[in-house]
């Protein structure tokens, strides 16, 4: 191996010109791989953390509820006339024991069961619908960690305390130690204090939500002891899918991941993925060819040099060798300056940008580059380093 | 000189035949069957006019080519069914070349290009080898000149280079084209009394291609090759 290293390396200083050229043409390709990855990577990561830092997963509920129809007896036919039946807010049956199964799941992180149904919320003269969400606060807090968006008071259920979202508490003139009454309908109410006021960012949510003690949520809505969610996070989020199914599989219950209930999200994201992969395919493509016809024409200049080395015992296979490592060398170093260069742009970008979001820097992107573009390299040398090879000597020393 | 001694042969060729176009209608032979023996020690010219054969029988008798028929023995191997690598590897130990144009690698010194051949056979050179490329130099008369490249020496001793080159391997048998047809008359001399000098001392068998009447006059043995036959293989004064 020394001595192909040795005979490619020297051969690159000498065509200094052509190896600089085409050093800077695989730079800038990779650069625009590298940056175009990163800038699309950080802003689906962005989408999907605004998306999923408000709700959970998975969400496990009971399956609706159907109407039962009785099988005709045989020989004659039914005209059906069916309406669907309303949904009840129901509890899901055992869900004491699905949380302890989910609990035992792979890739399950996180399993906080909770009841939420409607309410309105009342102050005065003033009345506002909500949802009331009773939980389970250690679980609750490690799927949507509430406690983060606090703007006023302390996050503390409970004990005739709640927490209600900002929009909520300024349409209803609340501050933090104010009573607030909750109508779950058919005279079942209750006054509760609030203790602290929180600001997801989302308007729906900061607008409506109500967080409750499981136990007081229940009696407000009247299901003792029931839980009418089991929500659930997952290590991988794009694992949420196989998850959800296997969970629905499992339990016979309903279980609908982010991806279900954000399709166009999903789809979006989809497609972004799909044009990225697809730019970063022809851009490869073309480095490639860049590489391989640098090298084409390499081999024509070389081909008395090929002859004489031919002649003094290289072998064919090391003649191979030779090309080979300059394609990789080739891919190898213009992709470290592109990677160099794409960095700079990304660093450029959340310096200086429009700074909507911020692009993190994967540390293994660069590595996977380079390694691609040795590959690429290797492989479009493929070509012109078997003409190297399988040149006549006697050819190539009269070649002049 | 023991005549038929067969541990002093170095290259036997036996009924050598060479065609181009094998196969189609254009096909032509160049060599019509050759016999032929150099011993160690032998300094021998090969002259013909153009279209002799001259360098198509070089480049056989120096692996680079492929006779079509007939059978070629290199320090008494059969080389004819030999694959490339084993071809390779024996041109590589037991030939030198020096070609008319001195053919060096450009992008390396001149102590490398000495090197080159045993560096591709046997990878990093060591410190014995690199004293004896460079004791090699300073034989041919370039002491001193080991890192220049080629583009910096004079067309003569890049010539002396090439020798050097093809003496690294101590070879058994260095074959020449024209190694002095692009020099002028003093460097072709000297280079010519390299290859004398080598000849003697190691015993190497030379074979040398040349136009030039005066230094075939030199050689102790003259080949002379007409239409692809031996004409005339006669020892000279």
């Amino acid at each position: 191996m020394w001595i192909e290293w040795t005979i490619a390396t020297k051969f690159l200083r000498e065509g200094k010109t052509q190896s600089t050229l085409i050093l800077v043409g695989i730079a800038v390709g990779v650069a625009v791989i590298v940056f175009l990855t990163a800038l699309i990577t950080g802003l689906q990561v962005n989408i999907i953390n605004r998306t999923l830092g408000t709700q959970a997963h998975i969400k496990v509920q009971p399956t609706e509820e159907r109407n039962r129809i009785l099988p005709s007896a045989s020989g004659s036919a039914h005209l059906l006339l069916e309406s669907k039946r309303a949904q009840r807010l129901r509890s899901i049956n055992n869900w004491q024991q699905v949380r302890d199964v989910l609990d035992t799941l792979p890739r399950v992180t996180a399993v906080s069961p909770l009841i939420s149904g409607p309410a309105f919320a009342r102050r005065g003269e003033a009345l506002q619908s909500v949802a009331l969400v009773g939980i389970d606060a250690p679980r609750y807090l490690r799927i949507i960690p509430i406690q983060d968006d606090i703007v006023a008071g302390v996050f503390r259920i409970g004990a005739g305390d709640t927490v209600i979202g900002k929009q909520l508490a300024t349409d209803l003139g609340m501050h933090v130690g104010d009573k607030l009454r909750l109508d779950g309908g058919q005279g079942r109410e209750s006054v509760v204090n609030v203790a602290g006021i929180f600001e997801l960012g989302v308007r729906e949510l900061d607008a409506r939500y109500v967080y409750l003690d499981m136990k007081q949520a229940q009696s407000l809505l009247d299901l003792p002891g029931a839980a009418t969610i089991i929500d659930v996070t997952v290590d991988d989020i794009f694992a949420a899918q196989a998850v959800a199914t296997r969970i629905a599989r499992l339990t016979g219950l309903k279980a609908e991941s982010w991806m279900e209930t954000n399709a166009q999200l999903m789809n979006a994201l989809r497609s972004q993925n799909l044009s990225t992969r697809m730019i970063s395919v022809f851009v490869a493509l073309s480095v490639a060819l860049g590489i391989a016809s640098v090298l084409s024409v390499s081999v024509v200049q070389r081909t008395r040099e090929i002859g004489i080395l031919r002649a003094m015992g290289t072998t064919r296979r090391q003649m191979l060798g030779v090309f080979l490592i300059q394609g990789a060398l080739f891919g190898l170093a213009g992709s470290l300056l592109g990677a160099a260069a794409g960095y700079g742009l990304v660093a450029g970008f959340n310096t200086f940008g429009p700074k909507l979001f911020y692009i993190p820097v994967d540390p293994w992107l660069p590595v996977a580059a380079m390694a691609l573009a040795a590959v690429t390299g290797i492989l479009s040398a493929a070509v012109p380093a078997r003409r190297a090879a399988s040149l006549d000597p006697v050819e190539a020393i009269r070649h002049v | 000189m023991s005549e038929h001694d067969p541990s002093e042969e170095i290259l036997r060729l036996q009924g050598l035949r060479k065609s181009y176009n094998v196969g189609k209608p254009t096909e032509v032979e160049v060599l019509h069957g050759l016999d032929l023996r150099l011993q160690r020690r032998d300094f021998a010219a090969l002259v013909g006019a153009s279209g002799s054969g001259k360098s198509t029988l070089l480049n056989v008798i120096g692996l680079l080519d492929w006779p079509t028929a007939g059978e070629l023995f290199l320090l008494g191997e059969p080389t004819r069914n030999m694959d490339d690598a084993r071809r390779t590897a024996l041109r590589g130990s037991a030939i030198g070349f020096v070609f008319q144009f001195h053919h060096l690698i450009q992008a390396f010194t001149a102590l490398e290009n000495v090197l080159m051949p045993l560096m591709v056979a046997t990878g990093k050179p060591t410190r014995e080898q690199i004293e004896h490329a460079r004791s090699l130099l300073a034989q041919v008369g370039l002491e001193g000149l080991d890192q220049r490249k080629p583009d910096q020496l004079s067309g003569g001793q890049q010539q002396r280079v090439a020798v050097a080159r093809a003496l690294v391997t101590s070879p058994a048998l260095l074959l020449a084209d024209e190694p002095t047809g692009n020099l002028d008359t003093k460097s072709a001399a000297e280079v010519f009394q390299l290859f004398r000098k080598f000849n003697r001392e190691s015993g190497c068998a030379v074979l040398l291609v040349t136009h030039d009447p005066r230094l075939s006059g030199q050689c102790d043995r003259m080949i002379e090759l007409v239409d692809g036959n031996i004409e005339s293989d006669d020892a000279t004064g």
